[in-house]
């Protein structure tokens, strides 16, 4: 079995998920990354220092510096006849070119798998995470999107893999990149932060979003989440949103404030190793998954908490 | 202009699935079925496109059991001007799903492709990419914005960092995201008027597709349940059994 992982970069730097895809992947066989995009040759010198590395394939050009599906995916066609697996993570960029590779390739894919039970048989969550679906595929060719929270990172030193330049393919130009705007955050990444403090509804506006959460999550060195009412009443921004439609995290400790635990929401966070919420509603779901739950107005005890942690931990 | 819809019959997203004793499948034998949120969301986009004189006609696609004629109904209530029901009691997965609509879309011919960028109950978000693919189109995936500009559509898309900008050629293939827009309510009239909007039925096998499953479902499980928590009755029994016993910090 051999493993072909597509690396995913941000701002120059390898992505953390794809440290996730290639433990995935090492689970399966051999695993070879490739790295594609503009100037990314640094990219691909950090993919030959993670551990179990055996190939890095190098696409580096321009058509190349926006990660657009349509020109990736033909890219990731060619190589394909080399791999019994294809893996990317589940992150919007896996999510969107995976399948695109698939299709062409005629290839039914598993999105967001859990598990990993054999070469041809995997675990995924379906119906926002309320039912685990084991899937089998005998197709000669595996496509996998994996869920980063659920397979530990690859060590990103020891690996001695070989570096070798592919050329781009040719790809109609379908579509064209104008630009990208990413949320500016002092925090850490959501989706591998150790701890998470996040808000909903119940904060009451942007202005006491901000002024709760900030100081908690500077105070733990937590990332900030939200739930779908916090993001759709602009108390943060979308990509803060956890949930079966944003994103999925499971740190090891994840404070729900103000949150009241919508199926939706909890299909994004109940893998967290220990949940807290504070919400005045004692009758509100969140408490149904919480560890420890506390029943109190979230203004009174959020600065509070800030101030009692600060205490111990300072 | 003429956009394609697809439309999916889901379970209601407030319903919270149960899986089978013999853990086969979920069971979904008498729950309440809706029309997928995102696919709501996409229809009512095509509808505002109508009613902003871009698109001259907007047509809902539905795949499956015959009950999806209530799901397109609804879209045409929504103010879609006409149906295509590809009846099958198959189970369909989204590759056969993709070819199928490919099918249509090439009958049809449409310019603009819209999707929900993932069904509530596979969550497999995966139809759109593998449409567009199939049809070698532009793809806009988790559009949270949508503009029409002569020979191409500008779309703003929900990444994990924040957002991006993509200009796609036409005829392009764009799933939505939540955030494109809030679907309207439907009002009583508009629910008769929709009973006389004409809706054709198709047979996979007048559109000539190989729809049998790639991926065999060998059992559901349920999640792991989680231990009952406790209620603490302050602040500080919280912080003492977050540092103490939980030792998260």
């Amino acid at each position: 079995m051999s493993v072909l992982i597509i690396a995913e970069q941000q701002q120059s730097c390898l992505d953390e998920a794809t440290l996730s895809a290639v433990s995935a992947g090492r689970q399966l066989g051999e695993v070879d990354i490739l790295v594609a995009g503009h100037n990314v040759a640094d990219i691909a010198a950090q993919a030959q220092q993670i551990s179990g590395v055996r190939k890095v394939l190098l696409a580096d050009a321009s058509v190349y510096a926006h990660a657009l599906a349509e020109t990736l995916a033909p890219l990731v066609v060619q190589l394909a006849d080399s791999y019994s697996h294809i893996v990317a993570a589940a992150t919007s960029f896996g999510k969107n070119l995976l399948p695109r590779v698939a299709a062409l390739l005629d290839c039914a894919p598993v999105s967001d798998v859990t598990a990993i039970i054999d070469t041809q048989t995997f675990v995924r969550p379906i119906y926002a995470g309320n039912a685990l679906q084991t899937v089998r595929c005998e197709q000669a060719k595996q496509l996998l999107t994996i869920r980063t929270t659920a397979f530990a990172l690859a060590e990103i030193t020891g690996g001695e893999a070989v570096i070798e330049n592919i050329a781009a393919v040719a790809a109609p130009q379908l579509s064209r990149f104008i630009e990208r705007s990413l949320t500016k955050s002092e925090h850490p990444e959501l989706t591998t932060a150790k701890i998470v403090v996040s808000g909903g509804r119940g904060l009451g506006s942007a202005e006491n979003f901000a002024a709760l959460l900030n100081p908690l999550a500077d105070t733990l060195n937590a990332a900030i989440g939200a739930s779908r009412a916090a993001v759709d009443a602009d108390y943060a921004p979308n990509d803060y949103q956890v949930g079966q439609t944003g994103k999925i995290v499971a740190p090891d400790l994840y404070m729900a404030i103000g949150v009241s635990g919508a199926i939706q929401h909890l299909a994004g966070m109940k893998d967290s190793k220990v949940i807290v919420a504070i919400n005045k509603d004692a009758e509100a779901p969140i408490f149904k998954v919480a560890d420890y739950g506390l029943v109190a107005d979230l203004n009174t005890a959020v600065p509070e908490l800030i101030q009692q942690i600060k205490a111990i931990i300072h | 202009m003429k956009v394609l819809v697809a439309v999916k019959r889901v379970v209601d997203y407030n319903v919270k699935v149960r899986v089978k004793a013999d853990e086969s499948d979920v069971d979904i034998g008498n729950v309440k079925m809706s029309m997928n949120p995102f696919d709501e969301i996409a229809v009512e986009e095509a509808v505002r496109l109508k009613e902003a004189g871009k698109a001259t006609e907007v047509v809902v696609v539905s795949l499956g059991v015959k009950q999806c004629e209530e799901t397109l109904r609804t879209a045409l209530a929504m103010g879609a001007d006409r149906a295509i029901h590809v009846e099958t009691d198959e189970a369909l997965q989204p590759l056969a799903v993709a070819k199928l609509l490919k099918a249509v879309a090439d009958l049809e011919q449409p310019q603009l492709l819209l999707l929900g960028k993932q069904a509530i109950d596979d969550d497999a978000n995966q139809t759109a990419q593998m449409l567009s693919a199939l049809m070698q189109l532009a793809q806009g995936t988790f559009a949270s914005k949508i503009e029409l500009a002569n020979d191409e559509v500008l779309i703003t898309r929900e990444i994990d960092g924040g957002q991006e900008r993509l200009a796609l050629t036409l005829p392009a293939v764009i799933s939505v995201d939540l955030r494109l827009n809030e679907p309207r309510y439907i009002k009583l009239p508009n629910i008769m008027q929709a009973k006389k909007k004409p809706l054709e039925k198709k047979t996979v096998a007048e559109l000539g597709v190989d729809i049998s499953p790639r991926l065999v479902q060998l059992k559901v499980t349920e999640p792991q349940v989680r231990a009952a928590g406790i209620v603490v009755q302050n602040v500080a029994e919280l912080v003492d059994k977050l540092h103490n016993e939980a030792k998260v910090f």
